[in-house]
């Protein structure tokens, strides 16, 4: 292995069979080089519908009331169902589940919205400061809504960045302007965004839930529960919680209500993570299908390999013939031909990944597809492949090499 | 310097054996220049083969500078040829992707000796067979005549005890033949000992001695005047 006679005697014979060396080598680094970038996209599909579901927490879990559809205990279908503040204390306190937010959202009906005189068309909604987090919004100016806010019934409101640029244009910032709601005045005291491009959210003017109810006539009515579990780091671990407290939420607001157990509709739950968790199959079913592609691609390779190792051996059997009537043993021409195929297969194979990872690492991170997002492969990965590849290689010219090193010496030297 | 004692060899051909030598005795001094001569199928081939440790005898003895021949495997026979055996083939079998003094320093390579003094020798032998500024050039920029000599400087180069030839001027005319047989008597003269195995008269007349082969075995062994290859070149 470190007899630096032979490395000479092999690097002579690579460097006068230079195409035999280039074709082997090429095949080696175009196999790699495949499979790296297809782990990549792998990966990068993955980021990218990650991505995707960043938008709202995935860990949420939002509840409304709808119509009863079957009848139940004496009252007929039809009935509509409404959420009052103490479903929501109810289920906040006594609930076996860990919430790490929990907000309502209230939606005052027949409400007008004026500023300097001019009729706005967007929604108000009455909410807590948990929302924030819920929604995932993110603030640009000023503050969200606090628990102080919603203790003092304060007279402050929250609007989007879409309301900002439509309405304030001409303003550096609308914090401190007033909004007539009703005839009430309410301070603008924040701007928000939101991680997604909802547009529905991005049309609202949210306000204390306290100072909604009381200004427009909410009583204690609620249109809207929304929870934030903690998350896990395990998503099993998190769909479990999640199913938990979906259902614990239905079987206390059904009976409280009166809702028949069957009736699917009375009560909506909506939770990302169910949704979520499709899209995380969707990844798995996506990686191993590249995954599968890629073990293809070595297999060819590996076959390639062999291929090639057959055929020089083949080509060499006159050659070994000469050298063993010259005096080699036949293990020391084995060791030579495994020598030098697994020095070029290993050149070669680092070239392929150190190419193939050179080109994800420059263009990885500028790639702008739908659901794809920075491909990238793990390199301990990658570069198990290039062994695999290798020790392939020598396996598969170990045979050939051993056969041919055992045919007669007079047989080798007739080979034509 | 060989001795050989009731030589028997067989071949297998499916479920009939061809009996190809059938009790050959002979032995060679040192510094002779012996031909084996046979029509095709006379066994000469084979004898070579057995002489040269490429194949194996059936049984009978077989001793080569006082060593015992017998039951080789094929690592110790390649020490024996490394160490023993100069060969040169009809087909010269040069590896054609290295050049002629690189050929010529191969069996130096299986005896361990290091490059510098390998190419110093190789280049000394390609010398002495008058190649010397043809050191660079693969086989396939060479001549018939060329190949076969670098092949004898190659076969030289190792300094075995014996230079076994088989139908060295086969594949050559006549004139490149009587080239190649002038440089195999001067090697003699220098006091090698060298086996040539050939169907040609003329070229069998330019050997010191004589041995005819019919079907397995020896006819004939006899000393003749040599015919000097030089007065034809």
């Amino acid at each position: 292995m470190f007899d630096i006679e032979r490395w000479q005697e092999i690097f002579d014979t690579i460097r006068k069979n230079k195409l035999r060396t280039f074709l082997t080598g090429l095949s080696v680094a175009s196999g790699i080089f495949i499979l790296v970038i297809l782990l990549g996209f792998g990966q990068g599909m993955q980021n990218g519908i990650e991505a995707e579901f960043k938008g709202d927490a995935a860990t949420s879990i939002w509840v409304w009331p709808n119509r009863t559809t079957v009848e139940y205990k004496g009252l007929n279908p039809g009935r509509r169902i409404q959420l009052r503040n103490e479903n929501f204390e109810t289920i906040k306190e006594n609930s076996a589940v860990d919430y790490e937010k929990a907000s309502i959202l209230y939606f005052p009906r027949n409400v007008r919205v004026v500023y300097n005189n001019n009729l706005l068309v967007y929604n108000v909604a009455g909410t807590n400061g948990d929302l924030q987090d819920i929604e995932n919004e993110f603030l640009s100016e000023g503050r969200y809504i606090n628990e102080a806010d919603v203790k003092s019934n304060a007279k402050v409101a929250v609007i989007s960045n879409k309301i900002k640029r439509e309405v304030f244009a001409e303003l550096d910032s609308p914090i401190g302007e007033y909004l007539t709601i009703s005839g009430a005045g309410f301070k603008i005291i924040g701007v928000f965004g939101e991680r997604s491009e909802d547009e529905g959210e991005e049309s609202r003017i949210f306000v204390p839930i306290s100072t909604a109810q009381l200004a427009f006539n909410g009583a204690d009515k609620i249109n809207n529960i929304n929870f934030k579990l903690t998350e896990s780091d395990n998503l099993d671990e998190t769909l479990a919680i999640n199913e938990k407290a979906t259902k614990e939420i239905l079987t206390y607001l059904k009976a409280v209500h009166g809702v028949a157990p069957e009736d699917e509709r009375a009560i909506r739950i909506w939770n990302p993570i169910q949704e979520a968790k499709r899209y995380y199959g969707l990844t798995g079913n996506i990686k191993f299908f590249f995954w599968f592609v890629g073990v293809c691609t070595i297999i060819a390779g590996v076959v390639g390999v062999s291929n090639i190792m057959l055929i020089v051996v083949k080509e060499r059997t006159r050659e070994i013939g000469i050298r063993k009537a010259l005096g080699a043993k036949p293990m020391g021409i084995v060791g030579m031909i495994l020598q030098e195929s697994v020095f070029v297969t290993a050149i070669s194979g680092f070239a392929g990944l150190i190419f193939s990872m050179t080109i994800l690492e420059i263009v990885g991170p500028n790639v702008e597809i739908d659901y794809v997002v920075n491909p990238s492969v793990n390199f301990t990965v990658a570069f198990t492949t290039v062994i695999v590849l290798v020790v392939a290689g020598a396996i598969a010219g170990f045979f050939p090499a051993w056969h041919a090193a055992r045919i007669h010496t007079i047989e080798a030297l007739r080979d034509e | 310097m060989i001795e050989i004692k009731d030589l028997h060899k067989s071949y297998k051909m499916g479920s009939n054996s061809l009996h190809v030598l059938k009790g050959i005795n002979f032995s060679v001094e040192e510094g002779e220049l012996v031909a084996i001569m046979g029509s095709s199928g006379s066994g000469k081939s084979t004898l070579l083969n057995i002489l040269g440790m490429l194949d194996g005898a059936d049984s009978g003895e077989y001793n080569l500078d006082n060593v015992p021949i017998k039951d080789l495997n094929e690592t110790k026979a390649a020490q024996y040829r490394n160490k023993f055996l100069g060969f040169v083939f009809q087909s010269f079998n040069l590896i054609n992707y290295k050049s002629a003094v690189e050929n010529v320093a191969l069996p130096l390579y299986y005896q361990k000796v290091n490059r510098k003094v390998r190419q110093e020798k190789a280049l000394k032998y390609l010398e002495q067979v008058g190649l010397r500024e043809w050191a660079t050039h693969l086989p396939s920029e060479l001549s018939g005549g060329q190949k076969q000599r670098v092949a004898i400087a190659r076969a030289m180069a190792a300094e075995p005890k014996v230079l076994l030839a088989d139908e060295p001027t086969g594949a050559l005319d006549s004139k490149t033949s009587y080239e190649v047989m002038d440089l195999i008597q001067k090697i003699n003269d220098a006091g090698n000992t060298i086996l040539v195995v050939t169907h040609e008269e003329d070229i069998a007349h330019m050997c010191k001695r004589i041995v005819h082969l019919k079907d397995g075995v020896i006819v004939e062994d006899k000393k003749i005047e040599q015919v000097r290859a030089e007065q034809y070149v």
